[in-house]
């Protein structure tokens, strides 16, 4: 489900500010249905969320301590597991972006044909699931020769590295493409390459800053989207971050520990993207 | 550009042609169907398959109701307020995480040992776990609400803001009332955005396995489900064909969707840009 949100997500989150509208004229006082809406929805989502906070405060003993929030420092399995996630969230992010902006700005100016191709390619990811992946992957692992094996089953990290960097594909791609739709993306290569630029500093020093929110977006999903993935690392047996969690969970009959976790990284990612919301308010402006 | 190909087909096409390949022959690489006439004669998979497209469809259509309504409440407001901007950051969090720490948070707050459901006996006598239960498509179902309307509102936001304010205007100075605004405009406009982003609720409903999983430990049979069984069975031989088989039936009923899901893009693509 997760890939689905993706595109769209870093969509509405790069492209609202740009986009304001005139109803707010209309809008000065609250109406019964705006309200309603509006209460129910943050009793739905704040509840279990102030719910998990007081049961994460919870320690193996009974009482109140913030323990669980510690034990993510003390545990080694727990810490080597978490290093592991973030040494593959991170590689995967900056992968996915290195495959995914020129060929999307390439696209755009030379291919416009392929558009139709490339709608097809990142939706194909969304919507194949990924315990379907798995079932492919855990059939190749089986029968692959001994050099594959060698090469990418033996470590989690060239293994998951790939993996996640196609889950992770659509997002990054609709999300780049919209940045790329907003900016006048012809003249600025014109005009940088007239200037002696070459494709590589085109790329870095005048494509990817205009387009540093939805890159950063899809990069901050793809992170998120990395240390919650469970279907495929743990049918693969591979003990990344969301797996120790539940390891750990049950060795020391704490179940506060995983709440702790989930509640740091939710908090964490929200705090990122919220961020990230007025970096695009303040380049929006400033173009204007 | 080349790299990106190359590496789609290799990572998505690899195990996906594995799959559809496993699924149409035996062990000795014979062409056959008897893993499809099993999965489809057996009534543990066509219950399996049957629970989850209830369980997609209610999913589906119950968060697209809840997220059109939010989604239109948040649009109504500033649009750099920052109710607007904690929600767009919130949605992004909530429909990208998904999965098993939504199961955590599910388990704290309702699970039998949960703080809501603590709080609830302790304050009314009410036990919770006799009228609520992570078991079956109803509870499991809720749980997908928490993701589902934050996908809900992120697909839709983009079309309702492309509702300009002009034919509001135009509408209400030929004399529409709000109602008939709403039902001969907004409706007839929004619609196939409305159908798209249902549709792919239900896909992302449909494959979703992680939250299901870890509520209840996979005693609801849904399709992912049976392939994850099938696949850490190492007891009964040829099962990893019978989960290849499943997951071939997974890739059509998505690709049905999606189909669908084109076809109203297209539509919904004349008036809103």
């Amino acid at each position: 489900m997760s890939a689905l949100a993706a595109g769209a997500e870093v969509e509405a989150l790069t492209l609202a500010p740009q986009k304001p509208s005139r109803r707010r004229q209309r809008a000065e006082r609250p109406k019964a249905w705006r309200l309603s809406i509006l209460i129910l929805a943050a009793l739905f989502f704040l509840v279990p969320l102030l719910c998990s906070f007081k049961f994460s405060l919870i320690n193996a003993a009974g009482s109140y301590s913030f323990s669980n929030y510690t034990e993510i420092l003390k545990s080694g399995a727990l810490r080597g597991a978490l290093y592991l996630s973030l040494e593959i969230a991170a590689i995967t992010s900056l992968l996915v972006i290195l495959l995914v902006l020129p060929t999307a700005v390439l696209v755009r100016l030379k291919f416009p044909k392929l558009k139709i191709v490339m709608e097809v390619i990142t939706i194909l990811p969304i919507v194949v699931p990924p315990i379907v992946m798995v079932a492919g992957l855990s059939d190749i692992q089986g029968d692959a020769p001994l050099w594959v094996v060698k090469l990418f089953f033996n470590h989690p990290l060239t293994c998951l590295t790939p993996v996640y960097t196609v889950i992770a594909m659509p997002l990054v791609y609709r999300s780049v493409d919209n940045g790329l739709r907003a900016i006048d993306l012809h003249t600025l290569v014109d005009a940088a390459r007239s200037l002696g630029c070459g494709w590589t500093s085109t790329m870095l020093r005048v494509i990817l800053p205009n387009v540093q929110t939805a890159v950063l977006g899809g990069m901050f999903l793809t992170i998120c989207m990395v240390l919650g993935e469970v279907v495929i690392s743990s049918q693969l047996l591979y003990n990344t971050f969301p797996n120790e969690m539940i390891l750990v969970s049950q060795a020391n009959n704490s179940p506060g520990i995983p709440v702790a976790e989930t509640l740091v990284a939710f908090v964490f990612t929200f705090l990122m993207l919220f961020s990230l919301t007025f970096l695009a308010r303040r380049r929006g402006s400033k173009s204007r | 550009m080349l790299p990106f190909f190359l590496f789609v087909a290799v990572f998505l096409g690899g195990p996906l042609y594995v799959v559809v390949h496993g699924a149409f022959t035996t062990e000795n690489n014979q062409l056959t169907l008897s893993n499809f006439s099993q999965i489809f004669s057996q009534p543990q998979y066509t219950q399996a398959l049957k629970n989850s497209v209830i369980l997609a469809l209610w999913t589906a259509i119950g968060p697209a109701l809840i997220g059109v309504w939010l989604a239109a409440a948040v649009v109504a407001g500033n649009p750099d307020g920052i109710l607007r901007r904690i929600v767009s950051s919130a949605s992004g969090v909530l429909a990208y995480f998904g999965g098993l720490p939504l199961a955590f948070l599910w388990i704290a707050s309702v699970g039998p040992l949960g703080v809501l459901t603590v709080l609830l006996k302790s304050l009314f006598g009410f036990d919770l776990s006799d009228h609520f239960s992570f078991a079956g498509t109803g509870g499991i179902g809720l749980a997908y609400f928490y993701f589902q309307i934050p996908l809900m509102v992120i697909f839709i936001t983009p079309a309702l803001e492309g509702l300009r304010p002009e034919w509001d205007e135009a509408a209400r100075n030929l004399g529409a009332s709000r109602l008939q605004y709403l039902r001969l405009v907004v409706v007839p406009v929004l619609s196939p955005s409305f159908i798209g982003a249902t549709l792919m609720l239900f896909g992302s409903a449909f494959s979703a396995f992680a939250t299901a999983y870890a509520l209840d430990g996979g005693t609801l049979p849904i399709v992912p489900g049976r392939i994850n069984l099938a696949l850490s069975n190492n007891v009964l031989a040829g099962q990893d064909r019978i989960a290849m088989a499943l997951g071939t039936e997974m890739i059509a009923v998505v690709m049905i969707v999606m189909v669908g899901y084109w076809f109203v893009q297209k539509r919904a693509g004349r008036w809103l840009r």
